[in-house]
């Protein structure tokens, strides 16, 4: 008996995209669709620093769903997000209470709020395990083995595939909407709040629909992946594709191939070691990212150690010139 | 309609009636009362921790009023936000921030270009005149962390240019730049004032602030003195405005030393 698995190159290679495909094939898709939804949501949570915020929102979303279910009796998807977002919300509103009027700072605040909700849902859960059916290790960890067993949904002849992917899909769907028709306004209250404010941007209402977007994102993105682990695939596909440009578009665009490559690495890592195909898709991503920090053209560490070698000065302290007449027509 | 927004004449750009601003329940600006001509070029001055800062941003409507209000060309200035532009602190903003030049001017035109709707090529065409005034064109596709900070200060301008306002609040447009910057930024200021434009100018450095403004405002939590520069920029009046500090006072006495030699 073995820790690690015998390495089979056909099994682990060929047959995810061969025999497999239905199921293995399957899960890269949803991780692959996870993952691209929460990057592009996440690189604007890096840029606005809420990275702690995406934490707070994914685990307090389990007493949201806990409540959810009390309150309606059933596992419909309408009452978990409605369940979610309030919850979103009151962790949201709890930590500018607490950071407002006390003198924690927010920090402290966010590991209060959603420690706190997180331990209500888990209560909850325990307390009522009669009435709710939830199994704490699949909201954790998520249940992604368990989708491609699903009914597939059918549309006349046409197998569309199992419900979660379909519902990731929607949700990719809408984020990229949402991208595309409040880019502008996402990037400006990103950059300069104050500025946006005096150019008559809601700022407000802008923060406030991106925790709505958030908290939709977590809810279809938790039970694929569980709670815990949307915090990363939230932070690693944006934090990767800052290291690879210094522009948004080319950003949100290596988010999206960083999310693929992590499903589909992941997948194989998975399948290669026998473990949660959820896991094995964050150290994919994790692997990537450290590839990207050491190995980057413009801010890889092995580069810049190189030039620093070479005597020549980083290019980001590098002074361009500046233009010295200072007539103004 | 625009000969009725458009006369400086009778309306005041800015009024200010007692006007009051707290911090946790301390007060940072108390009673301030003002009513800012047009044209000008205005200098706000006092020590750190005046409240100057905090004045512009309760102007524009950032920061909660106690009491008091605030007009701008007659009207509230959440109304006529569109006739208002803002440069904030340079340090306000993170720079490593994945835009170009280009992106960051850009953003001067979204308060005219609405909801749902992207920068147009007008819109375009008008952030290159606008750092073309800077002398920034060439670099409007740079990222912006790769400039210097009388670079940076430039692009802001530039985004301030863009806004196409009829008066402006900037806050310590001089701070950390270099000196061809500096020259460039207050012959910008002064184009903008002869165009009838009235720009309010947070200031630290007391000898350039008597040859840079029109007015001054001294402050220190409460208007000091608000009027034409020769007239309030006195000992005394200096003296009433930044305390018993040593330092200051010495700055103020070489200041007005300066001032005497001139006349």
């Amino acid at each position: 008996m073995t820790l690690i698995p015998e390495f089979q190159a056909h099994r682990v290679f060929v047959e995810p995209w061969t025999t497999e495909l239905g199921s293995h094939g399957l899960m890269a898709l949803v991780t692959f669709l996870v993952g691209a939804t929460c990057g592009l949501i996440g690189n604007f949570l890096i840029l606005r620093r809420m990275a702690l915020l995406g934490d707070a929102i994914s685990h307090s979303v389990l007493p949201g769903i806990a409540l959810a279910f009390l309150i309606t009796g059933s596992r419909g998807i309408g009452a978990m997000v409605l369940g979610a977002m309030v919850a979103a919300w009151l962790t949201h509103g709890l930590i500018e209470l607490i950071s407002r009027h006390s003198r924690l700072k927010q920090d402290a605040a966010i590991g209060i709020a959603f420690s706190t909700l997180f331990a209500i849902g888990v209560v909850l859960i325990a307390v009522f395990a009669d009435k709710v059916d939830l199994d704490q290790d699949c909201v954790l960890n998520g249940e992604l083995p368990m989708i491609p067993l699903e009914p597939p949904v059918r549309l006349g002849g046409w197998v569309l595939g199992p419900p979660p992917l379909l519902r990731l899909a929607v949700v990719l769907m809408v984020s990229l909407v949402l991208l595309v028709t409040f880019y502008k306004e996402l990037l400006i209250t990103s950059f300069d709040p104050g500025l946006a404010a005096c150019l008559g941007i809601r700022v407000g209402v802008i923060h406030h629909g991106l925790m709505l977007w958030l908290s939709m994102v977590v809810v279809a993105s938790f039970e694929a992946v569980g709670a815990i682990l949307v915090i990363a695939l939230l932070i690693l596909p944006g934090a990767t594709a800052s290291l690879l440009t210094d522009r948004m578009i080319p950003r949100l665009a290596w988010t999206t191939v960083h999310a693929a490559l992590s499903a589909i690495s992941g997948m194989h890592l998975s399948v290669a070691l026998d473990c949660s195909p959820a896991g094995a898709t964050v150290v994919a991503g994790a692997g990537w990212f450290c590839v990207v920090w050491l190995f980057s053209p413009t801010e890889g560490l092995i580069l810049r150690g190189w030039r620093y070698r070479m005597g020549s000065v980083d290019s980001r302290l590098r002074s361009p010139e500046i233009p010295l007449n200072s007539e103004t027509p | 309609m625009s000969s009725l927004t458009g006369n400086p004449a009778n309306v005041p750009p800015l009024e200010i009636h007692d006007l009051t601003v707290a911090y946790r329940n301390k007060p940072v600006l108390w009673g301030i009362d003002l009513v800012a001509p047009a044209g000008k070029l205005i200098g706000i001055v006092g020590p750190n921790g005046a409240g100057k800062s905090t004045l512009i941003k309760a102007c524009m409507g950032l920061l909660p009023c106690s009491s008091g209000w605030v007009t701008a060309f007659g009207r509230p200035v959440t109304q006529s936000l569109n006739r208002v532009g803002y440069v904030p602190q340079r340090e306000s903003v993170d720079w490593d921030f994945p835009v170009s030049v280009m992106d960051v001017v850009l953003m001067g035109r979204y308060g005219r270009i609405g909801l749902f709707k992207r920068p147009s090529s007008e819109d375009r065409r008008i952030a290159r005149e606008c750092l073309e005034q800077v002398q920034m064109l060439p670099f409007s596709d740079r990222q912006i962390s790769n400039l210097s900070g009388g670079q940076q200060q430039r692009v802001f301008l530039a985004r301030a240019l863009a806004q196409e306002s009829d008066m402006y609040f900037m806050d310590e447009p001089f701070a950390g730049v270099d000196a061809a910057t500096e020259s460039a930024i207050i012959s910008l200021l002064q184009g903008l004032r002869s165009r009838g434009k009235t720009i309010f100018v947070v200031h630290h450095d007391l000898p350039t602030a008597r040859t840079y403004f029109d007015w001054l405002l001294l402050l220190n939590m409460r208007v000091v003195a608000f009027g034409p520069t020769e007239e309030v920029f006195t000992p005394e009046l200096l003296q009433k405005t930044y305390g018993g500090r040593l330092t200051i006072l010495s700055e103020v006495a070489e200041a007005v030393r300066g001032q005497g030699s001139l006349t």
